[in-house]
């Protein structure tokens, strides 16, 4: 497996999409905007709270300029974008600094929660697909596979509700919520990881039973191709065939489906978040939306967006390095 | 989740038709979910008319009480009883998901089909405008709407069905293309049809099914999605019972260490999504035997 790397043509391709992304982002702001425009949700009476009910019609008239919402949608969406390329993005009410400082003080923990979550998912998914694949119908894939259809149905932020009662409230083993015990005022590297524990392990189960379907379909399938038969038929150990060559085979298809997932595991960072408190950009969304913090939420939602499109151009180009067939054309 | 059935008519090859005893297991497990569906609908539809019991009605002497028989789910922190309470939520929430799924459907169809009509150009641009939604991830692009619209029941299914009708249309639009090139449409055309009666006449109808079978797929995805927004604050208001409020209204008596106020309602939506699932999938089974269709809802 000496295979030179073609990064000339994995360059090209990431280009393209980063070509292809620009009207995609542009679209998606513009959208934001446009259902921000046709909402009967007016900024300055939100800006101006209980004030507002007493201030004068100049006032508000001032403030409406001041917060540049008097303007038609497309100038005030242009003034949007030319600012966020320069990195101004507005500022946040909700959490009163600019929404750029929000993005940068919780992105790393959300990017921590997610990676850990995948990293459970797939580890886990793998193992109990090959168990589950080994034998089709047996005791072992038929639990798994009901246990896999169940979860897939139930709610993460019901699945995380239940963690929180029987893990934090009955057995006291780990923290309910939060990134740090609410005594403390440092954030060290022991807190952290315990109140990982559980937020992590709840969404990366919520993102299990897609892996672990996709891993025990794909190696079933792969047990029944020649290439295992003919690696039964030269004697090689069961293990060396499961893994060396069914799982290799198996994960190929599923490789391409990687990447696809960041939607999947936004949506649940978002309901995950909300339910351990964990400060992280999905929560912040959540706060953002429930009290209509349009500066924040636009920018997150084109966050997300851009993660998504990075997810899709990460997966295409690990399908082209694992099946050289593939290329790298997209 | 809800990709539910996405591998469930896959395993045909390996997994199934080996006997007597694997085709048993299937068949108890599509009447399984017959018997589940039609008593989810049965009771939604029958207990609140014929049941005269208050489900608001607050009791606060039993407030909490765990499940017993008077009260098989236990009562909420205001002494409701919880039964009656998901009865009524599952009620709301299976009509937000009806609704949705039918307005998307309607949409998807509409789109996916004269993209797949029309072709040329319009079809790239339908394509690429539904390439760019789907960018967005959906329960985002739904708070995004929802926030601006709040509150009530119409923002929530308004979010719900604008955010998935993309799928609907992708296969829509795929099922019209692969018809296309079939000899029964180059009849039609020959015969002197107009593109409008080529798509309505034969085009649609033979898209039907399949279009169907994706809006029963997105009923229990459509529910999900409401008991999220709601869970977050951004759905119904609290005092209507859904299956999401509900869960929400029972965070505080968690933390309290009550485990019966959230865990029912959750298994009020979990139960009839198998069960939908379940029958989903016999029927694509026997609408589409061989093919795997793509049903990433």
């Amino acid at each position: 497996m000496s295979r030179r790397v073609p990064l000339g043509a994995m360059a090209r391709m990431a280009g393209r999409r980063a070509l292809f992304a620009v009207p995609v982002l542009l679209l998606v702001t513009f959208g934001v905007f446009a259902v921000a425009a046709a909402s009967p949700f007016d900024p300055v009476k939100a800006y101006a709270g209980t004030a507002g009910l007493t201030a004068t019609q100049d006032n508000l008239d001032q403030l409406r300029a001041n917060l540049g919402v008097d303007q038609p949608l497309l100038p005030r969406w242009w003034h949007w974008v030319t600012s966020a390329l320069t990195g101004d993005l507005g500022d946040s009410s909700v959490m009163r600094q600019p929404v750029a400082d929000v993005i940068a003080e919780r992105l790393g923990w959300s990017t921590l929660l997610a990676a850990t979550a995948f990293a459970v998912a797939v580890l886990l998914g793998t193992a109990l697909g090959v168990l589950a694949a080994r034998r089709p119908g047996g005791w072992l894939d038929r639990t798994t596979t009901s246990a896999a259809y169940t979860l897939e149905a139930a709610p993460a932020f019901w699945l995380g509700l239940l963690a929180i009662w029987f893990f934090a409230l009955k057995l006291g083993a780990l923290p309910a919520g939060g990134l740090t015990d609410t005594a403390s005022d440092t954030v060290t590297f022991d807190q952290v990881a315990t109140h990982l524990v559980l937020p992590a392990l709840v969404l990366g189960v919520s993102q299990l039973p897609w892996f672990f379907l996709y891993v025990r379909q794909g190696v079933a399938d792969a047990l029944e191709e020649d290439a295992v038969r003919g690696a039964r038929a030269r004697g090689l150990a069961e293990r060396t065939v499961l893994l060396g060559h069914a799982l290799r085979s198996g994960m190929l298809p599923m490789l391409t489906l990687v990447g696809s997932r960041v939607p999947e595991l936004i949506t649940g960072a978002l309901l995950v978040e909300t339910v351990f408190s964990w400060p992280g950009i999905a929560a912040a969304t959540v706060q953002a939306a429930v009290s209509v913090d349009f500066p924040l939420l636009a920018a997150l939602t084109v966050l997300a967006t851009v993660a998504v499109l990075l997810g899709n151009l990460l997966s295409d180009l690990l399908y082209g390095l694992a099946d050289p067939r593939v290329g790298f054309d997209g | 989740m809800a990709d539910l059935t996405l591998t469930k008519d896959a395993p045909s090859r390996t997994w199934r038709s080996h006997g007597r005893t694997r085709r048993s297991t299937r068949t108890v497990r599509v009447a399984a979910s017959a018997v589940i569906a039609a008593a989810t609908v049965l009771a939604v539809l029958i207990v609140p008319p014929v049941v005269q019991l208050d489900e608001q009605a607050i009791d606060l002497a039993l407030k909490l009480r765990p499940p017993s028989l008077a009260h098989p789910f236990g009562t909420d922190d205001v002494g409701r009883d919880l039964l009656l309470r998901c009865v009524y939520g599952l009620r709301v929430s299976l009509l937000v998901g009806l609704v949705a799924a039918l307005v998307a459907t309607v949409i998807g169809t509409a789109v996916g089909a004269a993209a797949a009509a029309f072709g040329g150009w319009t079809d790239r641009i339908v394509m690429r405008l539904v390439d760019t939604f789907s960018s967005v991830p959906h329960l985002l692009l739904g708070i995004f709407i929802v926030a601006m619209f709040r509150p009530g029941v119409w923002p929530v299914i308004v979010s719900v069905a604008l955010t998935h009708w993309l799928s609907t249309a992708r296969i829509v639009r795929s099922e019209v293309l692969s018809l296309r090139s079939r000899p029964f449409v180059d009849a039609a055309v020959s015969g002197g049809a107009s593109r409008w009666r080529v798509t309505a006449r034969h085009l649609l109808p033979a898209v039907l099914p399949q279009a169907g079978l994706a809006a029963v797929l997105m009923v229990p995805h459509a529910m999900w999605h409401e008991s999220a927004l709601s869970f977050l604050g951004l759905g119904l208001p609290t005092h209507q019972a859904s299956l999401g409020t509900l869960v929400q209204t029972a965070r505080g008596s968690l933390l309290a260490g009550d485990w019966w106020p959230t865990l029912f309602p959750g298994l009020f939506l979990i139960v009839p999504t198998l069960a939908i699932a379940g029958l989903a999938g016999a029927w694509r089974e026997r609408i589409n035997p061989r093919r795997r269709s793509e049903l990433m809802l």
